[in-house]
């Protein structure tokens, strides 16, 4: 079966149509959100810091515009994953709120398992990302 | 209280004085900002006046014993003693809701086993009263600030494990007992690989005969990191280290950070402060602790004796537990409605009104104390996934046990038709679809193009747990016209 990255919110449904992720966007806003857009080609789930799309959008409350900056990471990265962050800064949350992959490579190869033996029978593991065994920026294409 | 009191006589002179008359109870008081307040719901035997019913458990559980003593003129008593300070009868019963004030230097800073000792210590054993029951507990910031309080909390949590936006899921292992090691570890991967972000030990598996604690952790983590590697995605298992001694276990919470697990179990059998020692090591070894509120039924469940499940949330809160089981509104076990959303307000929310809808009889004030996971656990299934969104909201673990091994197709199956389940209903909640009322439409569109979720919803379509509450709101919400 061909691997499928399941982070983000939305990762079991069909990818999402533009009208969906509009919706999504108009939700994010109308709860005071500011979205920003990332995008990476190293999808390990301990990479953390995917390449920032300019910074957060703390100002823009136009959808169009939203969806028009993630038009343009697509088409500046059409191999990479790409997310659409909104974020919390209400006292006691100060955090992500929603998070989800709106662009997939077409061939993401998946994860090895190394297993590190170790005495009594103890396994120490480590996932490693196929693609991420080359150098960035050229790790998915087609 | 008692037959042999004379009323006429002195306050200090030796023999029983009743507790009203020794200061136990204070109409007037103004209770200070820094009191720790009680709200007791008690019932007095026949002929028992119920203001000194009140004042009795206020003394006793302070300053006071059966008889005078003199030797509290050694000490600035007034202080010290409790002071009921409002009775209240609750209609239609035999029940009042006394009200006392405990001044916070009657307790230990950070210290639950101290705080219970005294608030529920010895007077619910008291021949005057039929029944008591502790309702609710205020805790004044002053001393919600001397403890830890969660080791990580929900913010914390959710950047741990990269997850936003929705609820968690999670499953518990089953069969809860006999499953060999090896066969253990297989139906965690199954299930964490088919969607799950959480599989979980039961209770009561700790290191029986038939899968000693070692080798279940061992093949555990072989299944989640083969799930990890599958998705891409974090994933964990509740590794119980529930054990006889805090030496076994915290040898056994250490060989799960050892095997890299993100999260570790423990039951509330284990005590309060065997809780706090866990909470502190988790804190210090940055592993998530997960509560499974094995026994508390025995005493939170019946509403006229023991004490109230969000007096437990409370002190769980305060003792610094990541995740506490908190009840499911329409699974297999029991809890109303309107009490679950007041147990979940407390967890999750800084600052609690006073809400009699939700039983709650106080503000609470929870300052910058992290909030923790409400686990939903016990008898749901994929079908109820609006129902469970809309009653427990996205804060919280939805745990699918029976729903996801029992799945016609496989364990892998049945966790998938959770999270197809599940995502659908966000991504249609998100939208301002009134998820609610079309839930099961919405569940029928996504079954379209995932069988797994098909089969799920027609194994378990028609299965419903109602029966009446036994623990209710004394106060109910008048329907509007």
């Amino acid at each position: 079966m061909a691997f499928h990255l399941t982070q983000g919110t939305f990762s079991y449904l069909p990818p999402l149509t533009d009208d969906q992720i509009k919706r999504q966007i108009q939700y994010a806003l109308d709860n005071d959100w500011p979205l920003s857009v990332e995008y990476t080609d190293e999808p390990h789930p301990r990479n953390t810091y995917w390449h920032m799309w300019g910074l957060p959008m703390f100002d823009q409350k136009d959808p169009a515009a939203i969806f028009y900056e993630l038009e343009q990471c697509k088409k500046a990265f059409p191999y990479h994953y790409i997310r659409l962050n909104a974020y919390d800064r209400r006292l006691g949350r100060q955090t992500v709120a929603l998070s989800f992959i709106v662009q997939r490579p077409g061939n993401d190869p998946g994860f090895r398992l190394v297993r590190q033996e170790s005495p009594d029978r103890q396994i120490h593991y480590t996932i490693e990302s196929y693609a991420s065994m080359r150098p960035e920026g050229e790790r998915f294409t087609e | 209280m008692t037959n042999s009191t004379n009323p006429e006589k002195n306050r200090w002179a030796a023999g029983v004085t009743p507790y009203a008359e020794m200061g136990y109870w204070q109409p007037d008081y103004v209770p200070k900002d820094t009191d720790i307040l009680c709200a007791f719901r008690i019932v007095p035997q026949e002929g028992v006046d119920p203001i000194e019913a009140a004042a009795a458990v206020a003394g006793e559980s302070s300053t006071a014993t059966w008889t005078v003593v003199w030797t509290d003129r050694l000490t600035a008593h007034e202080h010290y003693q409790a002071k009921a300070y409002q009775v209240v009868p609750v209609p239609g019963t035999d029940q009042y809701i006394a009200y006392i004030a405990y001044d916070i230097d009657l307790f230990e800073e950070g210290s639950i086993a101290n705080l219970t000792s005294s608030i529920i210590g010895n007077v619910f054993s008291f021949k005057a009263l039929k029944s008591l029951r502790l309702e609710d507990m205020r805790i004044p910031l002053h001393y919600v600030k001397t403890f830890q309080g969660p080791a990580h909390g929900i913010v914390m949590e959710r950047e741990y494990l990269d997850k936003y936006g929705r609820p968690l899921l999670g499953a518990t292992t089953k069969p809860k007992l006999g499953l060999s090691a090896r066969n253990y570890g297989r139906v965690v991967y199954e299930a964490l690989s088919g969607g799950l972000d959480f599989t979980k030990d039961d209770e009561n598996i700790n290191s029986q005969p038939f899968m000693r604690w070692r080798d279940r952790f061992l093949y555990v983590m072989e299944g989640v990191n083969k799930a990890m590697a599958a998705t891409g995605e974090i994933k964990g298992h509740y590794l119980n280290v529930t054990a006889a001694t805090m030496e076994d276990m915290y040898e056994r919470a250490e060989f799960a950070k050892s095997l890299g697990s993100v999260v570790v179990m423990i039951d509330l059998t284990i005590g309060y402060t065997a809780i706090q020692s866990m909470a502190n090591w988790a804190r210090k070894n940055g592993v998530i602790l997960h509560l499974h509120r094995a026994g508390h039924g025995t005493y939170t469940r019946q509403k006229t004796h023991g004490v109230s499940f969000r007096v437990i949330a409370k002190w769980m809160r305060l003792a610094g537990v990541d995740h506490i089981h908190a009840g499911t509104v329409v699974g297999k076990l029991e809890g109303d409605p309107n009490m679950i959303h007041g147990y979940y307000d407390i967890l999750r929310l800084s600052h609690i009104p006073l809400n009699p809808l939700n039983g709650i009889f106080f503000d609470q004030d929870w300052g910058s104390m992290p909030s923790l996971m409400p686990v939903a656990s016990g008898g749901i299934h994929a079908g109820q996934m609006h129902l469970l969104l809309h009653h427990l909201g996205e804060d919280v673990i939805l745990q699918f046990g029976g729903g996801t091994i029992g799945h016609p197709l496989g364990i892998a199956s049945g966790a998938t038709a959770n999270r197809v389940a599940l995502e659908a209903m966000i991504l249609a909640r998100n939208e301002g679809r009134d998820y609610v009322n079309e839930g099961p439409d919405i569940l029928e569109a996504a079954a379209k193009w995932s069988p797994a979720l098909r089969a799920a919803l027609e194994t378990w379509k028609d299965v419903t747990f109602n029966f009446a509450s036994t623990d209710t709101p004394d106060v109910l919400a008048t329907p509007s016209l």
